[in-house]
């Protein structure tokens, strides 16, 4: 390359990355700075705001639910996803495209969409099962459904399950010792990545419990900002905080079995570009 | 042979005793209780006071929505009630939400046990849902106006003021009139309390500015109007105005009820009252019972207490005018120091009728959302 | 069978028909399959069967109802806003990707900044709605001091709070999407091709208009398509950053489902979402070709 053109091109990259890194990190400093204003003017910085946020009942009790959903929810998608993906790479090949296929649907068909045919359904099943916020784990695990699926199958396709399996099987062990001591632990990193971003997924899910009048953690931001914008822009920035670190031990664990960068940085790439649609 | 005879009759009356009080304990005399709270249409129906007492306290919680802690002083009233009643739970859903959302909440929740129990709407909304609310009469029923009620107890107001324009003086020039916020030292700085189309402050703060443009009762237009100018011209903020906004100086002219403006008025201690003298609103919101309540006993208990001198003495120390003042003035259970801080307004108040509430409604419907795009 | 040629092991004494025996492996696929029924399917169901249902029967006339100017106005400004995203999305999020690409590819700066991609194109929602409001709302630093210096540029209007601030709020998730999207194709171009188009003469703008561009082409296309989509069905950061009025289609259908309008006329919100859905199912399918031709060549 000539000399010109290099130095042209390295003044571009600075350019492109210093303003957009500046548009991309002011937000998240400013949100530091706003929750951390005193009162009055040109008082001294205070976690104020931060401390008050026990203080707030509604609030721990959203966070409390969250948290609940969150755990519920990746277990429960967990659950049933693992053994019925290691049963259709064993007995149901040709059903496989057909559940990758279902499993990609949720991408284009939004939560606000799903959430006109949940209303009915959420209020049948209000009047005559259960109205506990938990019952919402049952459609975040739709909304989870592409990220998990993707990245159980990225685990699953890099080991042989078909092998592990039948060798287990004719050691004498049954299906729940294959699926629980055999499979498992070889897919331990992919279990971990759907799981984590199964957790960033509810942690920051608005629409569907908005739209159902349950009161999940977003709802209480959203709610309490009208009263004391400071401590919701502090459990704001406490709830990205979270979401940010699963996400970054995502990109390290992703990577630990057999991978190496390249296939770390294709699978946060995969599960961000489709992860995506998860929270807005 | 006597002692046989003295056997058998003690039997028998054994025996009727044993039917006697099997006869008592259905519904003879005695305690009586509130079997069916959820058609009681008066205390009475309940066994008085004490009869709903003991069913509220039997269903152990109570459903509010839309309450927020420093309107009105509803804080107090909450803690009033929880105080006097500690058996009973309360949950307050959205604390700031707007009187249509409170109707939603009724609708789309039906007959769950997170439904609310009893509504703080508006007028507009109240007359708009009739269907949804049981009719209920307080035991204090006839100190309300008959112009303040629905006759069969379907809704009946609580509490009332003036729409005014509260700012914040040491950023913005004292208003003397409603057309100075088309100034250019208005910029970016009037906001209204929520949307007119869901939320009664903001409807009546509309109302305020058409009276106060030439318009009428009638006519909510010129109030639509106004806005619009408000939009085009750079002033008009549209974000809800709430402590949060006020406090933090996003919406430093707000368009609310006097008692509201009033309280924030310890936020911001540079924060002026402004009602305009030709445009004089007085407005009252209505409380209604949920006829899908769960908790119909809890429900109407909640009433008698926002009815009771204790509770509207609470609302009057919230600056906002109690709908039983009058009669309480007269009796002599008015909270005299609270009625002296109420904010003063000069000259005859203008209400809205039911049609007109109504009709401005439907207009807002129509009009609204072009007019602030 | 095994690559031994031993039989795989199945179940025994399983009922057999005519000779053949009845495989019950499919038992193993229904609780996901039921799950998704009636989670996923239901719910699109009973949207598309119920945008035909009024209090009476069988109708069109919540497909009419469409035809109301505010629910014009949401769809349209909801299309123009996805657009505007979309392509200012597209162009500068291209310009980072380059600027990627162009960097060592084992490098950890390029690991650190498609890492931040990836959090950044999920931080969505409320939070990114307050985050925005925090920096540049009435009521920040920023605003404050530089409204002190005479340089208020909310003049003319809080704009932050109406659409021109979701354009510039929305392009927080855009940009990061666009580069996870885009980069495979800009690292599928080989330098050689580059060296090729100068030993031919050509020069910078030579080789982007006739060799690079149009192989990127169809790929740009394609992810800005996604983009557009992404931004119609977006609906918690306008939630929470719009509280007048619903000038965007995800806010009209959440108005219907919660509103009383959605109950006197229990198919419009539907109405409302099938319109969404088709919309973005569209794109979806445009995206799909455009992909295939993308991979093509990438290989």
């Amino acid at each position: 390359m000539r000399r010109s053109r290099r130095a042209k091109l390295q003044v571009f990259r600075a350019v492109t990355f210093v303003l957009l890194g500046a548009f991309f990190l002011l937000p998240i400093w400013f949100m530091f700075e706003f929750s951390t204003r005193g009162v009055g003017e040109n008082s001294p910085r205070t976690l104020d705001a931060w401390k008050a946020i026990g203080t707030y009942p509604d609030l721990v009790a959203g966070i409390v639910a969250s948290l609940q959903l969150a755990v519920i929810t990746s277990v429960g998608i967990l659950v049933v996803l693992v053994p019925t993906m290691v049963w259709v790479r064993l007995r149901l090949p040709r059903l496989r495209r057909v559940i990758e296929s279902i499993s990609l649907l949720p991408l284009t068909i939004p939560a606000i969409v799903l959430v006109v045919g949940f209303s009915p359904m959420y209020q049948w099943m209000g009047n005559n099962f259960s109205d506990s916020i938990l019952t919402l784990s049952l459609a975040y695990a739709v909304l989870v459904l592409p990220y998990a699926y993707r990245a159980l199958d990225a685990g699953l396709a890099a080991i042989d399950v078909k092998t592990l399996s039948e060798a287990a099987r004719s050691l004498g062990a049954g299906w729940p010792t294959v699926m629980w001591r055999v499979i498992v632990p070889n897919i331990s990193s992919a279990l971990l990545n759907a799981g984590l971003l199964s957790v960033a997924l509810v942690l920051g899910e608005y629409t569907i419990a908005n739209n159902l009048l349950y009161p999940n953690l977003q709802v209480e931001i959203v709610s309490l900002a009208r009263t004391n914008a400071a401590v919701s822009i502090a459990v704001a920035v406490a709830s990205l905080l979270f979401a940010f670190l699963l996400l970054v031990a995502l990109s390290f664990v992703g990577g630990q079995r057999g991978g190496r960068r390249r296939n770390r940085e294709r699978l946060v790439q995969t599960f961000a570009r489709d992860f995506s649609g998860g929270t807005r | 042979m006597n002692w046989r005879y003295r056997i058998r009759g003690i039997g028998v009356a054994v025996a009727a005793l044993l039917i006697v009080g099997a006869c008592g304990s259905t519904g003879g005399g005695g305690t009586a209780s509130c079997s069916s709270a959820k058609t009681a249409t008066s205390i009475a129906d309940c066994g008085g006071m004490d009869g709903l007492v003991a069913a509220a306290k039997a269903e152990g919680k109570l459903n509010v929505i839309a309450l927020p802690r420093d309107w009105a002083n509803y804080g107090a009233v909450l803690d009033g009630f929880a105080a006097k009643y500690p058996a009973i739970k309360i949950t307050s859903d959205n604390p700031t939400g707007s009187s249509q959302d409170e109707v939603n909440a009724v609708q789309q929740l039906g007959n769950s046990s997170r439904a609310p129990d009893v509504l703080d709407i508006g007028m507009s909304v109240a007359l708009a849902n009739l269907p949804l609310f049981a009719p209920y009469k307080v035991a204090t029923w006839n100190d309300i106006l008959a112009n303040q009620k629905e006759p069969t107890g379907l809704w009946f107001q609580d509490y009332g003021g003036y729409m005014s324009i509260g700012y914040d003086s040491s950023k913005v020039p004292a208003v003397t009139s409603v057309q100075d916020l088309l100034g250019s030292a208005f910029r970016s700085k009037v906001a209204l309390n929520g949307d007119p189309t869901k939320a009664n402050a903001a409807l009546n703060g509309v109302m305020m500015a058409s009276l106060a443009n030439g318009g009428s009762v009638d006519d909510i237009s010129k109030g639509v109007d106004f806005f619009h100018q408000l939009k085009v011209k750079g002033n008009f903020v549209p974000v809800q105005a709430t402590t949060a906004t006020v406090k933090n100086g996003t919406t430093p002219v707000v368009f609310d009820w006097d008692y509201l403006s009033a309280s924030h008025g310890t936020d911001v201690p540079t924060w002026k009252i402004f009602v305009p003298s030709n445009a004089i609103l007085l407005d009252y919101y209505a409380q209604a019972v949920s006829k899908t309540a769960p908790h119909p006993a809890a429900a109407r208990l909640w009433e008698e207490y926002l009815y009771s001198d204790e509770g509207q003495n609470l609302w009057l120390k919230g600056l906002a005018r109690p709908v039983r003042m009058a009669a309480m003035q007269a009796s002599g259970k008015i909270d005299a120091a609270a009625a002296a801080k109420l904010p003063a307004a000069s000259g005859t108040p203008i209400r809205l009728s039911a049609d007109q509430a109504t009709a401005a409604k439907a207009y807002l419907a129509a009009h609204w959302a072009a007019a602030i795009s | 069978m095994t690559a031994a040629g031993i039989p795989a092991i199945t179940g025994v004494g399983r009922p057999t028909v005519g000779g053949r025996r009845l495989s019950l492996d499919w038992v193993g696929a229904v609780p996901f399959l039921g799950y998704v029924a009636i989670f996923l399917f239901l719910p699109t169901l009973i949207i598309v069967a119920g945008a035909f249902a009024s209090e009476g029967g069988l109708t069109l006339s919540n497909f009419a109802n469409l035809s109301r100017p505010y629910i014009v106005t949401a769809i349209v400004q909801s299309v123009i806003l996805s657009a505007v995203t979309a392509a200012a999305g597209a162009v500068l999020g291209a310009l980072l990707t380059y600027a990627i690409a162009t960097g060592n590819p084992r490098g950890t700066f390029r690991r650190v900044v498609t890492s931040a991609c990836g959090v950044l194109a999920q931080f969505g929602g409320v939070t990114l709605a307050f985050a925005f409001i925090a920096a540049i709302g009435p009521a920040s630093a920023l605003y404050v001091y530089l409204s002190q210096h005479h340089l208020d540029y909310y003049a003319s209007g809080v704009w932050l709070y109406d659409l021109r601030g979701l354009e510039l709020v929305y392009l927080y998730f855009q940009i990061p999407l666009m580069v996870l999207i885009f980069l495979p194709a800009v690292d599928g171009i080989k330098p050689q091709w580059r060296e090729a188009t100068e030993s031919l003469g050509g020069g910078t703008w030579h080789y982007w208009r006739h060799v690079a561009g149009p192989l990127l082409a169809p790929a740009f296309l394609g992810s800005t398509l996604l983009l557009f989509a992404n931004s119609l069905s977006a609906y918690a950061t306008a939630a929470a950053l719009i509280n007048q009025g619903g000038p965007i289609l995800p806010l009209q259908i959440s108005n219907a489902i919660t509103s009383e309008v959605g109950l006197h006329e229990p198919g419009f919100a539907k109405a409302q979402a099938v319109v969404l859905i088709v919309i973005v199912a569209l794109v979806s399918v445009l995206y799909a070709v455009l992909q295939r031709r993308t991979a093509r060549w990438l290989q």
